[in-house]
Formats: structure tokens, sequence, C-alpha cells
């Protein structure tokens, strides 16, 4: 029996562990979501361009502080513990110039257009996300779980595929217990929430379960991690046993006034994102050579800075790829030289690679899609293979 | 359901004709009016039951759409909302708290100056959990319940994050103001919001000046307060409309600045808003197709008034409406109708909810609007001990955090979502039983007194009059199999709190 049908049943907070357990070798894929738009020209910094020194007179990262990563790109030091580590390992690669065709520089529109991942044109569909749609490709008779580890369901992940929520922040021992849970499924059974609730006890009953082992790990003096770290190291626990579609986002990083260079506001946070995933890196363990993150924003933000030390909503971003099987320590995709003349609009950096193409590239590598399924996740756009994975 | 749309045109038509009260009407009973009551209230009460089968639904809508008298709390809850802080004017409130803030920073012993950073974070945060605090006595235990969900909508429309510079202090003074004005007319509420601290700090427009241009607060203004994401205006509109708002801003202290003879005049300070002329582009705008002559503060008043008549407007706010009255996607030819009465009204918001409340839409859509986290956790308290006041809002402010809907805590300007899907996913409806659980089993800590070790002898009581003639007869099969096998009233509460009738309005 399936065991969707057994969630379906009622019976799901009763089955036992492994059940639930991933096959050890499949892909594992975690989507970090930067909300608010994170300045990407301030952590991929173009190094080469005179002319990023002229737009951004307070706040450029100067070139003997980036860490050099090819002829004209440097990284910003606020990662160099933690990311630029895992790029001379060739384990991390950046996509510059990514993003939507969506110019409305909205940070709603565009979020919802990033995680719908659905056509351009015509009518949208919220109850479509395409991790969801991604799920149901690759789940076909497997026992894939999809998971977004944050308080609600997030649009990218929402659809006909029965995903889990949990966010990871605060955790303690389930207060309702297992009698209990059945009574209060059985009150659902024939409702539509039906397969939402027993799924919900049975990931809150994983959740502390695998996340008891925290609680001896901290008392043999291993360092308590905080904020992002801290979820990000649960994270990890998840995956490597579980989830293999996993989902975070992380917000603050509408940077319109103070936005700091080598230091500051936007540093403060790239070290402090950093310094998670490289924890999740390591927490992974083996499972890091199956494992790809990817890391994504709504838009790139102008590349000229504003009157307030800051910058505003512009356009192209870039994406950061991770993991231990990442065709990494590279610069991937179209490029174009970063001078006043390629802007978009003479503000913003361009997209050169759209979101869906570069999706659909690393998800025909790292799950082997055919075009008909490549269709079904991304309708209407066209992958492009950018050897990533 | 021909008798229903029958019913329910002949209130609307009722509703319409303000001089003649409509009689009493016993078209419903009892269990169809608390869903009604459900609908229009942070949940219904024996008090407004009663109410409504005395009088008929009219008159107490009318009654709360005209409020007449003062509003008075229970002592008990008045007592509380009178010994907040916030209660003091904002301006002297700001000034105290910027003081101390910069005190702090003066400090030059580095641990005594971390000290004093981290009591000044922490007498903001103080301040913004008072407001918490207030917003949910009120929604508790205000008698007028339609302007309390109305105050809780305009502020996620009109929304601003606590956590951003020193929002804490000023969430309180916002809301207090949006509550005054929550039932006028979108005007008012747009002017409102466009000269208060608050969203100007929230959407940086403070930083707004002319060819230091910060587009922020100019795009939210038409994209998520007015005309909406396809409402009709273009990049270029935003940016002229950033330019109208240059040098509107706020001041913190009593200072003024230092101006120009011929920009005097020019100069405005209401409060902490100010109008400086010297930062303002005077050039003409061209936007949403009419030309705005350059001449100062007015010319934002002049597009506000555009903005709060335009059809776009009149739609998007009223399936906002609707969405949150009525269903996650509401009947279009409703907002229609809704959108209608705006134009007519110039967007009296009286007007757009008596469309919406005396449709057959409405009436139709009860008891299937999914509750979000504030009208779960504020329903069910208000189901649990009804008059019995609470004495500490602290377990409830935790468990909207979390069910990721803690007051004046979105960090984003689009507010909260007002659909089931944003609620609904499996972890939250584990965290809802949870809470069901806290709240069925005992005091949960809602009568704990600050300074006392224990709570204060309290326990759910959920068999009163509401109950049996509101709730109980509508309950499903299932629902009533699962309180059978209730083991103690505990666990007889946590089921009915849990279940899908209790989860929805």
């Amino acid at each position: 029996m399936q065991r969707r049908q057994l969630l379906q049943l009622g019976l799901g907070a009763t089955l036992p562990t492994q059940l639930w357990a991933a096959a050890p070798d499949s892909p594992r894929l975690l989507v970090v979501f930067l909300r608010g738009a994170y300045d990407a020209a301030n952590l991929l910094v173009p190094t080469s361009s005179s002319f990023y020194y002229e737009a951004r007179p307070n706040i450029a990262i100067a070139k003997k502080d980036a860490l050099p990563l090819d002829a004209n790109w440097g990284l910003a030091p606020a990662v160099a513990d933690s990311i630029h580590p895992l790029w001379l390992k060739g384990q991390a690669a950046f996509v510059p110039f990514a993003g939507t065709n969506d110019a409305s520089r909205s940070h709603f529109e565009t979020q919802d257009h990033i995680e719908l991942g659905q056509a351009d044109e015509g009518s949208r569909d919220f109850r479509s996300g395409f991790m969801n749609r991604l799920a149901d490709v690759l789940g076909a008779g497997s026992r894939l779980e999809a998971m977004a580890f944050t308080d609600q369901v997030p649009l990218i992940l929402r659809g006909q595929m029965p995903v889990a929520n949990q966010a990871l922040r605060d955790l303690g021992k389930p207060a309702i217990n297992a009698a209990q849970a059945q009574t209060i499924a059985g009150m659902y059974a024939n409702t539509r929430l039906a397969s939402t609730v027993t799924g919900g006890f049975e990931v809150r009953e994983e959740v502390s379960r695998e996340m008891a082992g925290e609680m001896e790990a901290a008392s043999r003096g291993a360092i308590a991690a905080k904020g992002f770290a801290l979820e990000a190291r649960r994270i990890a626990r998840l995956m490597r046993e579980r989830v293999t579609l996993g989902f975070i986002d992380v917000g603050g990083w509408d940077t319109h006034v103070g936005e700091g260079g080598a230091t500051g506001q936007l540093a403060t946070k790239l070290g402090e994102l950093g310094r998670g995933l490289a924890l999740f890196a390591d927490e992974m363990g083996p499972q890091w050579g199956n494992t790809v993150v990817v890391v994504v924003s709504e838009f790139g933000r102008t590349f000229r800075e504003n009157g307030n030390r800051g910058t505003d909503h512009g356009h192209g971003s870039a994406y950061w790829v991770l993991g231990g099987g990442v065709k990494g320590g590279r610069i991937a995709g179209e490029q174009v030289e970063v001078k006043a003349a390629t802007l978009f609009q003479n503000r913003d950096y361009p997209v050169l690679n759209e979101y869906r193409a570069l999706f659909g590239g690393l998800f025909k590598r790292m799950y082997g899609l055919n075009d008909a399924q490549l269709a079904t996740v991304f309708p209407g756009a066209s992958a492009r293979d950018l050897g990533l994975f | 359901m021909r008798n229903l749309a029958l019913s329910t045109a002949l209130l609307l038509s009722l509703l319409g004709c303000a001089t003649a009260p409509p009689p009493a009407t016993t078209a419903h009973g009892p269990a169809q009016d608390t869903l009604w009551l459900d609908r229009l209230t942070w949940g219904a009460s024996s008090a407004d039951l009663a109410a409504v089968r005395k009088q008929g639904r009219s008159a107490w809508l009318e009654a709360q759409l005209q409020p007449l008298n003062p509003v008075t709390l229970p002592e008990a809850a008045q007592a509380q909302i009178q010994a907040l802080a916030i209660g003091e004017p904002l301006l002297p409130l700001v000034q105290r708290m910027e003081a101390q803030r910069k005190a702090a920073d003066a400090l030059t012993d580095d641990t005594a100056k971390a000290e004093a950073q981290k009591n000044y974070q922490q007498a903001l945060t103080k301040l913004a959990r008072e407001a918490s605090a207030r917003q949910l006595l009120q929604a508790l235990y205000s008698p007028r319940q339609v302007q309390e969900q109305m105050t809780w909508f305009w502020f996620n429309h009109f929304n601003v994050h606590q956590f951003k510079s020193n929002l804490r202090v000023m969430v309180g003074d916002y809301e207090q103001g949006l509550r005054e004005r929550s039932l006028g007319t979108f005007r008012e509420l747009l002017g409102y919001t466009a000269h208060h601290p608050a969203m100007l700090r929230y959407l940086d427009n403070e930083q707004n000046a002319a060819n230091r241009i910060n587009e922020n607060y100019a795009r939210e203004l038409l994209e998520l307060h007015t005309l909406g994401v396809g409402g009709g205006y273009s990049q270029k509109d935003v940016q002229e409309l950033a330019r109208v708002l240059t040098g509107l801003g706020v001041n913190l202290t009593d200072a003024r600045p230092k101006l120009k003879p011929a920009q005097e005049a020019q100069y405005r300070r209401d409060g902490m808003m100010e109008f400086n002329p010297a930062r303002h582009d005077f050039g003409d705008k061209q936007l949403l197709g009419i030309t705005v002559k350059g001449q100062g503060e007015a010319e934002l008043n002049q597009v506000l008034d555009l903005l709060a008549k335009h059809p776009s407007t009149a739609r998007f706010v009223s399936r906002k409406l609707a969405q949150y009255f009525v269903a996650d996607e509401p009947p279009p030819a409703l907002v229609e109708r809704m959108a209608e009465r705006w134009q007519q009204s110039d967007g009296r918001i009286t007007e757009v909810l008596r469309a919406m409340i005396g449709s057959p839409e409405f009436e139709a859509s009860l008891a299937r609007k999914f509750k979000d986290p504030t009208h779960y956790v504020v329903s069910a308290v208000r189901l649990a001990y009804a008059d019995k006041v609470v004495l500490n809002t602290g377990p409830m402010i935790g468990w909207l955090y979390r069910l990721g809907q803690a007051p004046y805590n979105r960090q984003t300007p689009d507010g909260y979502p007002l659909d089931e899907n944003a609620w609904a996913g499996p972890g939250q409806m584990t965290t809802r039983f949870e809470i069901a659980r806290a709240i069925g089993s005992g005091s949960a800590g809602l009568f704990k007194v600050e300074g006392e070790a224990k709570d204060r002898p309290a326990f759910p009581q959920i068999a009163h009059p509401l109950y049996y003639d509101g709730i109980a007869p509508r309950l499903a099969a299932a629902t009533q199999q699962a309180l059978n096998t209730a083991t103690s009233p505990q666990e007889w509460n946590t089921y009915l709190l849990a279940s899908p009738d209790f989860m929805h309005r």
C-alpha cells in the first residue's frame, strides 16, 4: 500500500519511521529564497568593471577586499569563511544575470512569478507551484517527500501533491498524544483537510524524534547554533534522512538605505546566510554529494547606489548553486560585460539566464527528466543545460 | 434557496433605507444567526446572539456600522488598557524613547553601552507588546466588533512592520488612527496613512527627496494600497509619484530645518509628519493621465483624490474586503456590485460593507471561510471565557507568533494573506491543535497577573447558551462522535476547539 493512501486513511500517525525514509541515493534539492531582493552586485562583485566603482561611490566592495573568483568577478568577503571554501572545492557556482522576464519590480508579483513557474502570459494558477509539480513528476511510485521549513506552505510548494511544512526555529514535544491525534484526524476524515491533518501529525512526530539527537549533541560540547544556522542544521538532519525536496526562505534583503559594502547591513546578512549554508553542507555528511542547494531572489537591485547609500528595486540577480556533486568553481551561464551600455533600462542588470531555463536544465541533469516531464514542471519554457550537476 | 435569496434581497432593500429602521426578522434560526455573527465578529458571543434574536440582524448591523455612543469595554478590560504606557500622546513618547536611544549611544564604556542599548530595544518591544495587548483586548471585548475587524483589515491593507527602525513605538498610535477611521471613507484612510510617521518611515519616504529619489512608497501606494498590480499604471507613473512624494518625511525632534525665506510658507509640520519644501521636487509631474502642477504638498492631495476615486481602486479594495469577509475567491458579480457602490458613495466603507453583507453571496458563504490565525485564537478565547475578562493576553500573542500571524509582524508591505492556502498547511494545523489543547485544558496563562506566581483560577466554560443554541445544532456527525469519546472536560474542550466546525467561520 502506498504511503499516501495510508495517510488518507488517517493511519499516518502510527506508521513506523523507516517508511518515511527517502532512498539513500536519490538527489536532494534545497531551494533557498532570499525574499526582499538581495543586492547581487555586492555578493558577486564585478571587480573588472570600472563602471561598478563609479556607480557605487559609497557602497562598492573594493577589488582588494573581494575574493577573486575569475578575471571578472570577486566574492564578498562576508562569505570568506563559508561559501568561498566551497568554491575552492569546486562545490559552488554562481549564475549572474539570472532572474525572470517580469519587469514589474514588485517584490510580491515577482516572487509569485518565480514560485509558480508558469508561463509569462495568460492567467496564473495560484494553487500550483513548480516544486509541487516537480514532486508530482518525481513522486510516482517513490517515497519522495517534499517539505517547506516555514510557518506557511509557500506558493512554490502548493499544489496537488501532499507536502509538509514545519518551521524549525522553536521545537517542543508534541502536545497532542497519539490517541487524541487519531480522534482529531477522525473529525477531518471526510473533509478536504483530511490528508493535511494526518500528514501534519506525522511530520510533527518525526521532526521531534529527529531533533531528540540535537540535545544530546549539544550536551557533548557542540557549538550551539543560533538563527539561520540553527535552522540550516535542522534542515540538514531532515534532508539527510527523509526530505528530498526542501524549501526555506530568508527575509530582510530590501536594502534601500545604508546597505554597506565589505561590511555593514548586507554583509552581516550574507555572513549569517553563508555560515548557515556551510553548516548545512557539513551536516549533510556523505549525502552532500547528492545534494544541490539553489539560492534565488526575486530580482536584483539598481546597479547604481541611490541617494541613501542603498539600492532600489532592479531586475537581474545572481543565483548560487551549491552541492557536493555540483560542477562548481565557475561562473556559469550567459554573461555580458558590466558597463552602463549593457544595463537593462539603464538601471539594472539584464536577465540573460531565465530562471525556468536554468532550473529546467538542472533538473534534467539531477533527475534525468524528459521533455514532457519538464513541460509539466515549467509549462511553455525550454530548459537550458548549464552543466551544473 | 429561493426563500433565502428572497429574504436577503429584502434585507438588502431594507438596509439601503436609512430612515425606517427595519423590523426584527425571524427568517433565520439561532444556528444560522450564530454563523452570521461568526463572520461579522471575532467569534459569536451569547450577548450578540441574544441581541440579534431580539432586535433582528439589521438593527444589530446598523448599531455596528453607525456607533453613536462612546464605546465601553467591560471594566476589567478597560482598566488593563488604561494602564498601558501607549495611552500617552505619540510625540512625547517617541521623544522620550529617542532620548533613551541617544543616551545609550553616547556611552563610552562598551559594556555599559551594550547594556543600555539592549534596554532601549527591550523598551521598544514592550511598547509594541502593549499595542498588541490593546488590539487583542479590543477584539475580545469591544461591542463594536465590525469596527474591530475593519481595524485589523486596514492595518493589514496599509501594513507596516514593527521591527523596522523604531516603529514599535508607533504601531499602537497608527492602529488607533485606523480604528477611528475604519468605518469612514477610503480617502480619509489613504490620507491618514500617507502622513503617518509609521508609514513614511516603513516605506522609506522620509528618505525620498528631489534628485535623491526613493520610489519604495510610491510603488506600494499604487500596487498595494490603491490600484492593484494590474490596475493600469506604469514604471513611469511610479517614478512620477515618487517625485510628488518628495519632501514628505518624519521629524522626531522639536527643531525646524533651516529654510530659505521663500520656502518658509510651504513648510508644514503636524506631529512627527513634516513636509520640507527644500527636499521637494517642484517640477510638474505627468502621471496616470493627468498633469500635476508643481506646487508643493498639495500635489499629493490631488493624486490621492484621483487614486481614491479610481475604478481600479474601487475594484481592488472591494475584492480584498470580499476576500476577507466572504470567500478566498469572491464571486466577481459581488465584487462588481461593491465597486459600484464604492463609486456611488465616494468610497464610503459602510456603504460598501452594506452591499456585501446584504448580498445572497454573503449568506451563502457562511461557515465556509477558513479562519485565519487571529480569528482562530480570538474566537477560541471568546468561546472559552465569554464575559470573564482575561488578565493576560501574552499567551495569545505567543500563539499568534507560532501560527505566523502575530500583530504588526508581517515584514512585507503586502500584509498577511487572506486565503486558506496560506494558513492550512500540515504544520499549521498541528500547531492549531496544540493551541486548542492549551486553551481547552485550563487557564493557559491567560489569568496570570504579572508579579504573581500562578494563574488565578479559571477554567474554560464552553457549555453556555451560545453553545447549545448556536453551535451544537450544526456540529458535523464526526465532531459529535469525537466529543462523545472525550474522557475529561479538558479533552472535550480540546476536541471542540480542534474540530473542522470551529476552524471555519
